[in-house]
């Protein structure tokens, strides 16, 4: 062993490699492989073209989630896509003795919200899914990224991927959060800063006081959001939140495993001196309640701030008089007072109970504003029945918002959660794209506190106002 | 032998200066329910090139003919967002064999190989260049030679090199993919899962 300080990335990346591939990738070992309906149908028709099988069904594990209602799942699913991709991912799982979680399943939900709060996901491991956001579990101390369908058929087949190796950022926020800055915004302000492909090619580590203090949930929506900066994945050292987090759920280690696993945890971190790439810093007291204004989600703003010029920002005049025009905004505009639509609070950033209590929060007492379209959708059943539990539901029942049943909905709209053309949707999830929510529809970007001060005002509001 | 393999590609080129171009434009969600590899070319870029009505939109470059060819031409930060391979599937079901860009995003520049498509990474310059060829005249070809790893505009001889590991290359070359080889060393996964 060289006493060479190294990172927790180098430490989780540099024991999961099998085989170096000279001037190439290295041959990665995945502990841990998340599959939902829309991404793996094509990969395990490439199982069968090729005559090969599963060679770890049971590092596995298959949820329904994309592509499903989120009113009525008792009934036959309407779409015959959406139902025959359903039925797919049944066959799949059952003829290779993979577990699955599909509609219905008192364990279903969003495969970001599921993997944690299952204990599917701990540290040290590396986790893939056809999914960009699966750099959430990167909260727990993974290494954990988002994969296309030849390396989900190369995950099925021989539990390895062929990766080159990331190079290595540190973003550091150090201070004091202010009143109603969550971690959503943590994370849309380092985007806004970064920009979206301010971090590609690298794998990012957070460190500092902000992360240090923030509950696993906010970690992972912060997480969660690595992607949207380019990055491969985010991961944060595993502390006593994270070990605590996961004692006692379900599928996680117990008894004598636990402690030779824990053992294992407590070494997972960035040791002194250890080299990065890139080093960003920020200063917590320079972030304020966050929104988007354009159509990526590096486009966003304090909340009282005013559109900027194509001047003022990093790119092409083109890029973003287009981004612009599709939201019809201008630049110069003040976010605030601009009416809203529909309010979508849930996905696998902002769909946790954490999110459901701050929502909760400002709604109480309040009603929602008339002309306002609200989807709440819980990440999970397991998040469903917190709600329930804790009275969540009553208080927005009262406010006159409806629960809606878990799935990745107006996220992207791939099921009928799709917002109309034209109309502006606050929205706790995490793309702003161009028809991401629907075509031809616009999309805010914001955390939970931003999207209950739209839900129940009508108009951008800043939380603050309220807390 | 996953796909055709790719040495010298020599094509006019389609342009698309736009930056950040994620893939959900390239590939819009609710086309993404299929359960097999096909018919995804016709839905590329399927709200930039059909209005509402499913009507072409004249003013998008697909939808203008004196615009073809093999290559796609595109802004910095090509692919980001979604991992979806539908995006890459759409862009080779179309037709296009190889994607220019001054910068690609990690996930789609993976899928994208994986696929049989070459991402090409040149200079900003070079780029700039590209598209006052192709602006200058559509017919103008470009020339993707792989195995010397060089990007040239046949009109003005302009050329750079570009970047990829010797394995992907091989790879490419030859029509050979991961899973291949992922196969022949099953052994040796096999043991290294059970030491873990």
């Amino acid at each position: 062993m060289s006493n060479t300080p190294s990172t927790l990335f180098d430490k989780v990346w540099d024991s999961h490699v099998v085989r170096k591939i000279e001037d190439g990738p290295d041959v990665f070992f995945i502990d841990r492989h998340f599959i939902h309906e829309v991404t793996s149908p094509v990969a395990f028709l490439g199982l069968e073209t090729r005559g090969i099988g599963v060679l770890f069904p049971e590092r596995t594990f298959a949820t329904a989630d994309h592509n499903t209602p989120t009113i009525n799942q008792h009934l036959p699913v309407e779409d015959p896509l959406s139902a025959n991709q359903l039925l797919q991912l049944e066959k799949n799982t059952a003829k290779y003795g993979i577990s699955h979680w599909g509609l219905g399943n008192p364990k279903n939900g969003i495969v970001h919200v599921v993997g944690p709060e299952n204990g599917i996901t701990l540290p040290g491991m590396t986790i893939v899914c056809g999914d960009s956001h699966t750099s959430t579990h990167g909260a727990f101390g993974a290494i954990a990224f988002g994969i296309g369908t030849s390396e989900v058929e190369m995950v099925l087949s021989s539990q390895c991927i062929m990766q080159s190796k990331p190079k290595k950022m540190v973003i550091n926020v150090n201070g004091q959060l202010g009143k109603g800055v969550t971690p959503k915004d943590v994370a849309l302000y380092i985007i806004s800063k970064l920009t979206t492909s301010g971090a590609t090619g690298y794998f990012v580590e957070y460190a500092g006081d902000v992360f240090r203090n923030m509950t696993m949930e906010g970690r992972m929506t912060v997480c969660n959001l690595s992607i949207e900066m380019g990055a491969r994945g985010g991961m944060i050292a595993p502390d006593q939140t994270t070990f605590d987090y996961i004692q006692g759920r379900e599928l996680a280690p117990k008894g004598a495993d636990w402690d030779k696993q824990l053992a294992y945890w407590k070494t997972l971190k960035t040791d002194e001196g250890a080299v990065f790439d890139q080093v960003v810093n920020f200063d917590a007291a320079d972030i304020e309640p966050m929104i988007t204004y354009g159509t990526n989600p590096g486009m966003g703003i304090g909340i009282s701030k005013h559109i900027p010029t194509a001047s003022e920002v990093e790119g092409g005049v083109a890029t973003y008089e287009k981004s612009l025009d599709y939201m019809g905004f201008t630049e110069n505009d003040a976010m605030i007072g601009k009416k809203v639509d529909y309010v979508f609070i849930g996905s696998c950033t902002n769909g946790r109970i954490e999110d459901f209590r701050a929502f909760a929060s400002i709604v109480k007492g309040r009603k929602k504003a008339d002309h306002v379209t609200a989807w709440v959708v819980p990440g999970s059943h397991i998040v469903e029945k917190q709600i329930k539990d804790e009275g969540i539901y009553d208080i927005l029942t009262e406010a006159g918002f409806e629960l809606r049943q878990p799935g990745c909905s107006a996220c992207l709209a791939m099921n009928d959660d799709k917002i109309p053309a034209g109309k502006y949707a606050v929205s706790t999830s995490n793309r702003n794209f161009e028809g991401r929510q629907g075509p031809g529809a616009r999309t805010l970007l914001a955390s939970p506190l931003v999207a209950a001060a739209a839900a129940v005002t009508g108009v951008v509001t800043d939380p603050r106002e309220f807390l | 032998m996953a796909y055709d393999s790719f040495s010298v590609l020599r094509s006019s080129a389609v342009p698309l200066p736009i930056e950040n171009v994620d893939t959900d434009q390239i590939i819009p969600a609710r086309f993404l329910k299929a359960t097999e590899r096909k018919g995804f070319g016709d839905n590329l870029f399927r709200d930039w090139r059909f209005d509402k009505n499913d009507q072409p939109k004249s003013d998008f470059v697909l939808n203008n003919p004196s615009y073809q060819g093999k290559i796609l031409v595109g802004g910095k930060n090509f692919g980001s967002g979604s991992s979806r391979e539908h995006a890459a599937w759409a862009i080779y079901d179309y037709g296009f064999r190889c994607v220019v860009s001054s910068f690609f995003a990690d996930i789609f520049r993976g899928n994208a190989i994986n696929v049989g498509i070459l991402p090409v990474q040149v200079s900003p310059e070079f780029l700039h260049q590209i598209f006052e060829a192709i602006e200058k005249d559509p017919q103008t070809e470009l020339e993707v030679n792989l195995p010397e790893q060089r990007i040239t505009i046949l009109s003005t001889g302009a050329s750079e090199s570009f970047e990829i590991n010797g394995y992907k290359k091989h790879n490419l070359l030859n029509g050979f993919d991961d899973i291949d080889y992922l196969q022949a060393m099953k052994d040796e996964i096999v043991s290294f899962a059970s030491n873990r």
